[in-house]
Protein backbone atom coordinates (compact mmCIF):
# COMPACT_ATOMS: atom_id res chain seq x y z
CA UNK A 1 0.00 0.00 0.00
CA UNK A 2 1.20 3.54 -0.70
CA UNK A 3 2.57 5.48 2.23
CA UNK A 4 2.50 8.99 0.89
CA UNK A 5 -0.57 11.07 0.09
CA UNK A 6 -0.48 12.60 -3.39
CA UNK A 7 -0.47 16.33 -3.94
CA UNK A 8 -3.77 18.15 -3.56
CA UNK A 9 -5.94 17.73 -6.58
CA UNK A 10 -7.51 20.65 -8.44
CA UNK A 11 -11.14 21.63 -7.97
CA UNK A 12 -13.73 19.63 -9.85
CA UNK A 13 -15.06 21.33 -12.99
CA UNK A 14 -18.47 22.02 -11.44
CA UNK A 15 -16.80 23.82 -8.57
CA UNK A 16 -14.74 26.52 -10.29
CA UNK A 17 -14.23 28.52 -7.13
CA UNK A 18 -12.76 25.52 -5.43
CA UNK A 19 -15.12 25.83 -2.48
CA UNK A 20 -15.39 22.10 -2.07
CA UNK A 21 -11.79 21.38 -2.91
CA UNK A 22 -9.90 19.92 0.01
CA UNK A 23 -6.32 18.86 0.45
CA UNK A 24 -5.90 15.11 0.51
CA UNK A 25 -4.87 13.87 3.91
CA UNK A 26 -3.34 10.45 4.40
CA UNK A 27 -6.61 9.28 6.02
CA UNK A 28 -8.63 10.42 3.03
CA UNK A 29 -6.14 8.82 0.66
CA UNK A 30 -6.47 5.54 2.52
CA UNK A 31 -10.23 5.81 2.30
CA UNK A 32 -10.01 6.44 -1.44
CA UNK A 33 -7.72 3.49 -1.86
CA UNK A 34 -10.10 1.24 0.01
CA UNK A 35 -13.01 2.48 -2.07
CA UNK A 36 -11.53 1.10 -5.28
CA UNK A 37 -14.36 0.07 -7.61
CA UNK A 38 -15.15 -3.62 -7.20
CA UNK A 39 -13.92 -6.17 -9.72
CA UNK A 40 -16.40 -7.90 -12.05
CA UNK A 41 -15.97 -11.01 -14.17
CA UNK A 42 -17.29 -10.61 -17.70
CA UNK A 43 -18.98 -13.31 -19.79
CA UNK A 44 -19.90 -12.81 -23.45
CA UNK A 45 -22.10 -14.87 -25.73
CA UNK A 46 -21.03 -14.68 -29.36
CA UNK A 47 -23.33 -14.70 -32.36
CA UNK A 48 -23.32 -18.39 -33.11
CA UNK A 49 -25.43 -19.79 -30.32
CA UNK A 50 -22.55 -20.79 -28.05
CA UNK A 51 -22.53 -20.46 -24.26
CA UNK A 52 -21.55 -17.28 -22.53
CA UNK A 53 -17.80 -17.50 -22.15
CA UNK A 54 -15.51 -15.84 -19.62
CA UNK A 55 -13.51 -13.16 -21.42
CA UNK A 56 -11.87 -11.21 -18.60
CA UNK A 57 -12.62 -8.80 -15.83
CA UNK A 58 -12.96 -5.09 -15.14
CA UNK A 59 -13.65 -2.59 -12.38
CA UNK A 60 -16.98 -0.78 -12.15
CA UNK A 61 -19.00 0.82 -9.35
CA UNK A 62 -22.16 -1.20 -10.06
CA UNK A 63 -23.65 -3.82 -12.35
CA UNK A 64 -25.05 -1.33 -14.83
CA UNK A 65 -21.70 0.39 -15.30
CA UNK A 66 -19.98 -2.99 -15.45
CA UNK A 67 -22.13 -3.92 -18.45
CA UNK A 68 -21.50 -0.59 -20.15
CA UNK A 69 -17.77 -0.86 -19.60
CA UNK A 70 -17.74 -4.50 -20.71
CA UNK A 71 -19.34 -3.39 -23.97
CA UNK A 72 -16.44 -1.01 -24.59
CA UNK A 73 -13.64 -3.20 -23.29
CA UNK A 74 -14.65 -6.61 -24.62
CA UNK A 75 -16.95 -6.17 -27.66
CA UNK A 76 -15.30 -3.49 -29.82
CA UNK A 77 -15.34 -5.83 -32.81
CA UNK A 78 -18.81 -7.39 -32.58
CA UNK A 79 -17.60 -10.23 -30.38
CA UNK A 80 -20.92 -10.62 -28.63
CA UNK A 81 -24.67 -10.31 -28.54
CA UNK A 82 -25.11 -10.75 -24.79
CA UNK A 83 -23.09 -9.84 -21.69
CA UNK A 84 -23.18 -11.23 -18.16
CA UNK A 85 -21.27 -9.61 -15.31
CA UNK A 86 -20.71 -11.16 -11.90
CA UNK A 87 -18.88 -9.63 -8.96
CA UNK A 88 -15.57 -11.47 -8.68
CA UNK A 89 -16.12 -11.84 -4.94
CA UNK A 90 -19.28 -13.83 -5.62
CA UNK A 91 -17.48 -16.47 -7.64
CA UNK A 92 -16.69 -19.64 -5.71
CA UNK A 93 -13.84 -21.57 -7.29
CA UNK A 94 -12.52 -25.06 -6.70
CA UNK A 95 -9.17 -25.06 -5.02
CA UNK A 96 -6.09 -25.96 -7.07
CA UNK A 97 -5.05 -28.42 -4.36
CA UNK A 98 -8.31 -30.33 -4.90
CA UNK A 99 -7.47 -30.94 -8.55
CA UNK A 100 -6.50 -34.56 -7.89
CA UNK A 101 -9.46 -35.69 -5.74
CA UNK A 102 -11.93 -33.80 -7.96
CA UNK A 103 -10.83 -34.80 -11.42
CA UNK A 104 -8.72 -37.95 -11.18
CA UNK A 105 -11.68 -40.34 -10.66
CA UNK A 106 -12.88 -39.79 -14.23
CA UNK A 107 -9.54 -40.96 -15.63
CA UNK A 108 -10.38 -44.59 -14.92
CA UNK A 109 -13.79 -44.46 -16.59
CA UNK A 110 -12.68 -44.74 -20.18
CA UNK A 111 -15.96 -46.51 -21.08
CA UNK A 112 -17.59 -43.08 -20.96
CA UNK A 113 -15.99 -42.34 -24.31
CA UNK A 114 -17.60 -43.79 -27.44
CA UNK A 115 -14.22 -44.95 -28.76
CA UNK A 116 -14.08 -47.51 -25.91
CA UNK A 117 -16.48 -49.75 -27.83
CA UNK A 118 -15.42 -51.61 -30.97
CA UNK A 119 -18.30 -51.71 -33.43
CA UNK A 120 -17.69 -53.86 -36.52
CA UNK A 121 -17.35 -52.00 -39.74
CA UNK A 122 -20.29 -53.74 -41.44
CA UNK A 123 -22.67 -52.24 -38.86
CA UNK A 124 -22.01 -48.87 -40.46
CA UNK A 125 -21.80 -45.45 -38.87
CA UNK A 126 -22.92 -45.29 -35.23
CA UNK B 1 10.08 -3.76 -25.44
CA UNK B 2 6.89 -2.61 -23.78
CA UNK B 3 8.56 -4.12 -20.73
CA UNK B 4 12.21 -3.11 -20.68
CA UNK B 5 14.80 -3.89 -18.00
CA UNK B 6 12.40 -5.94 -15.88
CA UNK B 7 14.29 -7.09 -12.81
CA UNK B 8 14.14 -10.74 -11.92
CA UNK B 9 16.02 -13.08 -9.60
CA UNK B 10 19.11 -14.84 -10.90
CA UNK B 11 18.42 -18.25 -12.41
CA UNK B 12 18.77 -21.14 -9.96
CA UNK B 13 20.37 -24.44 -10.79
CA UNK B 14 18.30 -27.56 -10.16
CA UNK B 15 20.44 -28.45 -7.13
CA UNK B 16 19.65 -25.10 -5.50
CA UNK B 17 15.89 -25.45 -5.97
CA UNK B 18 13.42 -26.54 -3.31
CA UNK B 19 11.28 -29.59 -4.17
CA UNK B 20 8.25 -27.41 -4.94
CA UNK B 21 10.38 -25.20 -7.16
CA UNK B 22 11.53 -28.24 -9.12
CA UNK B 23 7.92 -29.41 -9.53
CA UNK B 24 6.96 -25.90 -10.67
CA UNK B 25 9.78 -25.75 -13.22
CA UNK B 26 8.80 -29.19 -14.52
CA UNK B 27 5.25 -27.99 -15.11
CA UNK B 28 6.55 -25.03 -17.10
CA UNK B 29 8.92 -27.25 -19.08
CA UNK B 30 5.99 -29.52 -19.95
CA UNK B 31 4.21 -26.46 -21.38
CA UNK B 32 1.52 -26.32 -18.69
CA UNK B 33 -0.04 -22.95 -17.90
CA UNK B 34 0.26 -21.59 -14.37
CA UNK B 35 -3.05 -20.25 -13.04
CA UNK B 36 -3.66 -17.53 -10.43
CA UNK B 37 -4.29 -19.49 -7.24
CA UNK B 38 -1.70 -22.19 -7.84
CA UNK B 39 1.59 -22.31 -5.99
CA UNK B 40 4.36 -20.25 -7.60
CA UNK B 41 7.78 -19.05 -6.45
CA UNK B 42 7.68 -15.53 -5.01
CA UNK B 43 10.22 -14.40 -7.61
CA UNK B 44 7.98 -15.60 -10.44
CA UNK B 45 5.04 -13.65 -8.99
CA UNK B 46 7.05 -10.48 -8.43
CA UNK B 47 8.73 -10.52 -11.83
CA UNK B 48 5.37 -11.01 -13.51
CA UNK B 49 3.80 -8.11 -11.62
CA UNK B 50 6.68 -5.87 -12.72
CA UNK B 51 6.53 -7.03 -16.31
CA UNK B 52 2.75 -7.09 -16.79
CA UNK B 53 2.42 -3.80 -14.88
CA UNK B 54 5.03 -2.13 -17.04
CA UNK B 55 3.37 -3.52 -20.13
CA UNK B 56 -0.04 -2.19 -19.00
CA UNK B 57 1.39 1.23 -18.17
CA UNK B 58 2.97 1.37 -21.64
CA UNK B 59 -0.40 0.74 -23.28
CA UNK B 60 -2.02 3.49 -21.23
CA UNK B 61 0.76 6.10 -21.52
CA UNK B 62 1.11 5.09 -25.18
CA UNK B 63 -2.29 6.64 -25.85
CA UNK B 64 -0.92 10.13 -25.17
CA UNK B 65 1.41 10.74 -28.13
CA UNK B 66 -1.32 9.57 -30.53
CA UNK B 67 -4.26 11.22 -28.80
CA UNK B 68 -2.37 14.43 -29.44
CA UNK B 69 -3.35 14.12 -33.12
CA UNK B 70 -6.97 12.99 -32.88
CA UNK B 71 -8.30 16.53 -33.20
CA UNK B 72 -5.81 17.32 -35.95
CA UNK B 73 -6.23 14.26 -38.16
CA UNK B 74 -6.34 15.29 -41.84
CA UNK B 75 -9.74 13.71 -42.62
CA UNK B 76 -12.79 12.56 -40.70
CA UNK B 77 -12.02 8.96 -41.67
CA UNK B 78 -8.44 9.19 -40.35
CA UNK B 79 -9.82 10.72 -37.18
CA UNK B 80 -12.30 7.89 -36.64
CA UNK B 81 -9.56 5.31 -37.28
CA UNK B 82 -7.14 6.97 -34.88
CA UNK B 83 -9.86 7.19 -32.22
CA UNK B 84 -10.53 3.47 -32.58
CA UNK B 85 -6.82 2.73 -32.35
CA UNK B 86 -6.33 4.80 -29.21
CA UNK B 87 -9.42 3.19 -27.68
CA UNK B 88 -7.87 -0.22 -28.38
CA UNK B 89 -4.76 0.84 -26.45
CA UNK B 90 -6.93 1.66 -23.45
CA UNK B 91 -8.50 -1.79 -23.78
CA UNK B 92 -5.08 -3.43 -23.95
CA UNK B 93 -4.01 -1.63 -20.79
CA UNK B 94 -7.16 -2.84 -19.04
CA UNK B 95 -6.69 -6.49 -20.07
CA UNK B 96 -3.16 -6.35 -18.72
CA UNK B 97 -4.04 -4.61 -15.45
CA UNK B 98 -6.60 -7.36 -14.87
CA UNK B 99 -3.94 -10.00 -15.51
CA UNK B 100 -1.61 -8.28 -13.01
CA UNK B 101 -4.39 -8.16 -10.42
CA UNK B 102 -4.73 -11.95 -10.46
CA UNK B 103 -1.26 -11.99 -8.88
CA UNK B 104 -2.52 -10.29 -5.73
CA UNK B 105 -1.82 -6.62 -6.40
CA UNK B 106 -4.63 -4.06 -6.60
CA UNK B 107 -5.32 -1.83 -9.60
CA UNK B 108 -4.94 1.33 -7.56
CA UNK B 109 -1.65 0.06 -6.19
CA UNK B 110 0.01 -0.45 -9.60
CA UNK B 111 -1.34 2.88 -10.81
CA UNK B 112 0.05 4.55 -7.71
CA UNK B 113 3.45 2.96 -8.39
CA UNK B 114 3.38 4.40 -11.92
CA UNK B 115 2.40 7.84 -10.71
CA UNK B 116 5.15 7.93 -8.11
CA UNK B 117 7.75 6.82 -10.65
CA UNK B 118 8.36 3.45 -9.02
CA UNK B 119 7.14 1.55 -12.05
CA UNK B 120 8.16 2.38 -15.61
CA UNK B 121 6.59 2.37 -19.03
CA UNK B 122 8.29 1.92 -22.39
CA UNK B 123 10.95 4.52 -23.25
CA UNK B 124 9.40 5.04 -26.70
CA UNK B 125 6.47 7.07 -25.37
CA UNK B 126 8.77 9.76 -24.08
CA UNK B 127 9.39 10.98 -27.63
CA UNK B 128 7.12 13.64 -29.09
CA UNK B 129 4.79 13.24 -32.09
CA UNK B 130 5.49 16.45 -33.96
CA UNK B 131 3.34 16.04 -37.04
CA UNK B 132 0.92 13.72 -38.82
CA UNK B 133 3.68 11.62 -40.39
CA UNK B 134 4.75 10.72 -36.86
CA UNK B 135 1.39 9.03 -36.32
CA UNK B 136 2.15 6.88 -39.35
CA UNK B 137 5.64 6.11 -38.06
CA UNK B 138 4.31 5.22 -34.59
CA UNK B 139 1.78 2.75 -35.99
CA UNK B 140 4.23 1.22 -38.43
CA UNK B 141 7.37 1.07 -36.27
CA UNK B 142 6.25 1.21 -32.64
CA UNK B 143 3.29 -1.12 -33.04
CA UNK B 144 5.40 -3.25 -35.38
CA UNK B 145 8.04 -3.63 -32.68
CA UNK B 146 5.34 -4.33 -30.09
CA UNK B 147 3.88 -7.13 -32.23
CA UNK B 148 7.35 -8.67 -32.55
CA UNK B 149 7.45 -9.05 -28.77
CA UNK B 150 3.82 -9.86 -28.14
CA UNK B 151 3.31 -12.68 -30.62
CA UNK B 152 5.71 -15.05 -28.79
CA UNK B 153 4.34 -13.90 -25.42
CA UNK B 154 1.02 -15.53 -26.31
CA UNK B 155 2.86 -18.73 -25.28
CA UNK B 156 4.00 -17.35 -21.93
CA UNK B 157 3.58 -19.68 -18.94
CA UNK B 158 1.20 -17.53 -16.91
CA UNK B 159 -2.39 -18.23 -18.04
CA UNK B 160 -3.98 -14.79 -17.56
CA UNK B 161 -1.00 -13.03 -19.22
CA UNK B 162 -1.09 -15.43 -22.14
CA UNK B 163 -4.83 -14.91 -22.63
CA UNK B 164 -4.43 -11.12 -22.51
CA UNK B 165 -1.66 -11.34 -25.12
CA UNK B 166 -3.86 -13.44 -27.41
CA UNK B 167 -6.61 -10.81 -27.31
CA UNK B 168 -4.11 -8.01 -27.84
CA UNK B 169 -2.38 -9.67 -30.79
CA UNK B 170 -5.72 -10.12 -32.53
CA UNK B 171 -6.21 -6.37 -32.46
CA UNK B 172 -2.65 -5.20 -32.92
CA UNK B 173 -2.14 -5.85 -36.61
CA UNK B 174 -4.85 -3.27 -37.40
CA UNK B 175 -2.63 -0.76 -35.59
CA UNK B 176 0.45 -1.48 -37.61
CA UNK B 177 -1.40 -1.55 -40.91
CA UNK B 178 -3.14 1.78 -40.26
CA UNK B 179 0.30 3.28 -39.56
CA UNK B 180 1.81 1.85 -42.73
CA UNK B 181 -1.22 3.08 -44.67
CA UNK B 182 -0.52 6.64 -43.46
CA UNK B 183 3.15 6.24 -44.45
CA UNK B 184 2.18 4.99 -47.94
CA UNK B 185 -0.05 8.01 -48.46
CA UNK B 186 2.63 10.43 -47.28
CA UNK B 187 5.45 8.76 -49.22
CA UNK B 188 3.41 8.87 -52.41
CA UNK B 189 2.33 12.47 -51.83
CA UNK B 190 4.00 15.79 -52.58
CA UNK B 191 7.80 16.10 -52.12
CA UNK B 192 7.07 17.93 -48.85
CA UNK B 193 4.88 15.09 -47.60
CA UNK B 194 7.48 12.51 -48.56
CA UNK B 195 10.11 14.54 -46.73
CA UNK B 196 7.89 14.52 -43.64
CA UNK B 197 7.60 10.74 -43.84
CA UNK B 198 11.38 10.42 -44.16
CA UNK B 199 11.90 12.77 -41.24
CA UNK B 200 9.48 10.74 -39.08
CA UNK B 201 11.36 7.53 -39.95
CA UNK B 202 14.65 9.24 -39.12
CA UNK B 203 13.44 10.25 -35.68
CA UNK B 204 11.61 7.03 -34.75
CA UNK B 205 14.07 4.44 -36.10
CA UNK B 206 16.55 4.31 -33.21
CA UNK B 207 13.99 4.83 -30.44
CA UNK B 208 12.10 1.87 -31.96
CA UNK B 209 15.23 -0.29 -31.83
CA UNK B 210 15.62 0.72 -28.18
CA UNK B 211 12.17 -0.68 -27.41
CA UNK B 212 13.67 -4.17 -27.28
CA UNK B 213 16.04 -3.12 -24.49
CA UNK B 214 19.83 -3.46 -24.38
CA UNK B 215 21.53 -6.69 -25.36
CA UNK B 216 20.73 -9.30 -22.74
CA UNK B 217 23.10 -12.06 -23.72
CA UNK B 218 24.90 -11.87 -20.38
CA UNK B 219 21.90 -10.95 -18.23
CA UNK B 220 21.00 -13.27 -15.35
CA UNK B 221 17.55 -11.68 -15.18
CA UNK B 222 16.82 -12.78 -18.71
CA UNK B 223 18.03 -16.32 -18.05
CA UNK B 224 15.57 -16.76 -15.17
CA UNK B 225 12.69 -15.13 -17.05
CA UNK B 226 13.36 -17.36 -20.03
CA UNK B 227 13.45 -20.48 -17.82
CA UNK B 228 10.07 -19.42 -16.45
CA UNK B 229 8.78 -18.64 -19.97
CA UNK B 230 7.95 -15.09 -18.96
CA UNK B 231 10.32 -14.04 -21.69
CA UNK B 232 10.44 -16.14 -24.83
CA UNK B 233 13.16 -14.56 -27.01
CA UNK B 234 16.25 -12.52 -26.22
CA UNK B 235 16.18 -8.78 -26.88
CA UNK B 236 18.75 -9.20 -29.66
CA UNK B 237 16.77 -11.90 -31.45
CA UNK B 238 13.67 -9.73 -31.50
CA UNK B 239 15.57 -6.61 -32.60
CA UNK B 240 17.13 -8.56 -35.49
CA UNK B 241 13.72 -9.87 -36.55
CA UNK B 242 12.30 -6.37 -36.43
CA UNK B 243 15.06 -4.91 -38.60
CA UNK B 244 14.79 -7.77 -41.12
CA UNK B 245 11.06 -7.24 -41.39
CA UNK B 246 11.10 -3.44 -41.51
CA UNK B 247 13.89 -2.67 -43.98
CA UNK B 248 12.02 -4.06 -47.02
CA UNK B 249 8.90 -2.17 -45.90
CA UNK B 250 10.89 1.08 -45.84
CA UNK B 251 12.23 0.24 -49.27
CA UNK B 252 8.72 -0.21 -50.62
CA UNK B 253 7.89 3.27 -49.36
CA UNK B 254 10.96 4.67 -51.10
CA UNK B 255 12.31 5.84 -47.76
CA UNK B 256 15.80 5.19 -46.46
CA UNK B 257 16.62 3.78 -43.04
CA UNK B 258 18.91 6.29 -41.29
CA UNK B 259 21.83 3.88 -40.82
CA UNK B 260 25.00 3.97 -42.97
CA UNK B 261 26.02 0.56 -41.70
CA UNK B 262 22.85 -1.17 -42.75
CA UNK B 263 23.82 -4.05 -45.04
CA UNK B 264 22.47 -7.48 -45.90
CA UNK B 265 24.59 -10.21 -44.36
CA UNK B 266 24.25 -13.37 -46.42
CA UNK B 267 25.90 -15.57 -43.75
CA UNK B 268 23.43 -14.84 -41.00
CA UNK B 269 20.52 -14.32 -43.37
CA UNK B 270 19.73 -10.95 -41.84
CA UNK B 271 20.78 -7.33 -41.86
CA UNK B 272 23.79 -5.88 -40.06
CA UNK B 273 22.82 -2.60 -38.46
CA UNK B 274 24.03 0.03 -36.00
CA UNK B 275 23.12 -0.15 -32.35
CA UNK B 276 21.11 2.75 -30.99
CA UNK B 277 22.78 5.16 -28.58
CA UNK B 278 22.32 3.28 -25.30
CA UNK B 279 23.30 6.26 -23.17
CA UNK B 280 20.26 8.06 -24.59
CA UNK B 281 18.12 5.03 -23.69
CA UNK B 282 19.30 5.06 -20.07
CA UNK B 283 18.70 8.79 -19.85
CA UNK B 284 15.13 8.39 -21.10
CA UNK B 285 14.48 5.48 -18.71
CA UNK B 286 15.88 7.58 -15.87
CA UNK B 287 13.24 10.22 -16.59
CA UNK B 288 15.23 12.62 -18.75
CA UNK B 289 13.68 12.03 -22.17
CA UNK B 290 12.04 14.80 -24.19
CA UNK B 291 8.51 14.14 -22.82
CA UNK B 292 8.83 12.17 -19.57
CA UNK B 293 7.45 14.94 -17.38
CA UNK B 294 4.62 15.77 -19.75
CA UNK B 295 3.51 12.13 -20.07
CA UNK B 296 3.54 11.29 -16.39
CA UNK B 297 2.05 14.69 -15.57
CA UNK B 298 -0.86 13.99 -17.92
CA UNK B 299 -1.50 10.62 -16.26
CA UNK B 300 -1.41 12.01 -12.74
CA UNK B 301 -3.66 14.92 -13.72
CA UNK B 302 -6.20 12.60 -15.34
CA UNK B 303 -6.22 10.42 -12.20
CA UNK B 304 -6.62 13.35 -9.85
CA UNK B 305 -9.17 15.22 -11.97
CA UNK B 306 -11.21 12.03 -12.20
CA UNK B 307 -11.23 11.34 -8.45
CA UNK B 308 -14.49 13.21 -7.77
CA UNK B 309 -16.14 11.26 -10.58
CA UNK B 310 -14.95 7.85 -9.37
CA UNK B 311 -16.01 8.70 -5.81
CA UNK B 312 -19.38 10.00 -7.03
CA UNK B 313 -20.22 6.85 -8.96
CA UNK B 314 -19.17 4.70 -6.01
CA UNK B 315 -21.30 6.76 -3.61
CA UNK B 316 -24.24 6.45 -5.99
CA UNK B 317 -23.76 2.66 -6.22
CA UNK B 318 -23.56 2.33 -2.43
CA UNK B 319 -26.68 4.46 -1.92
CA UNK B 320 -28.63 2.50 -4.52
CA UNK B 321 -27.57 -0.78 -2.92
CA UNK B 322 -28.66 0.46 0.53
CA UNK B 323 -32.04 1.65 -0.78
CA UNK B 324 -32.91 -1.60 -2.53
CA UNK B 325 -30.94 -4.34 -0.83
CA UNK B 326 -32.98 -7.13 -2.44
CA UNK B 327 -32.79 -5.79 -5.98
CA UNK B 328 -29.09 -5.17 -5.57
CA UNK B 329 -28.40 -8.78 -4.73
Amino acid sequence: MPKKPPRARPSPPNDPAGLRARPITFQLWEKLMSSEWPLWEVFIRGQHGLNHRHVGSLHAPDAEMAIRNARDVYTRRSEGVSIWVVKSNDVTASSPSDKGPLFDPSNSKVYRHPTFFDIPEEVGHM
Amino acid sequence: MYAQLVKSEGAKSREEMLPEEIAFQDRIDRGEKIEPKEWMPEGYRKTLIRQIGQHAHSEIVGQLPEANWITRAPTLERKAILLAKVQDEAGHGLYLYSAAETLGVSRDEVIHLLHTGKMKYSSIFNYPTLNWADIGAVGWLVDGAAIMNQVPLQRTSYGPYSRAMIRICKEESFHQRQGYDIMMKMAAGTPEQKAMAQDALNRFWYPSLMMFGPSDKDSVHSAQSMAWKIKINTNDELRQKFVDQTVPQAKYLGLSVPDENLAWNEDKGGYDFSEPDWSEFFEVIAGNGPCNEERLGARVKAWEDGAWFREGLMAHAEKAAARAPVAAE
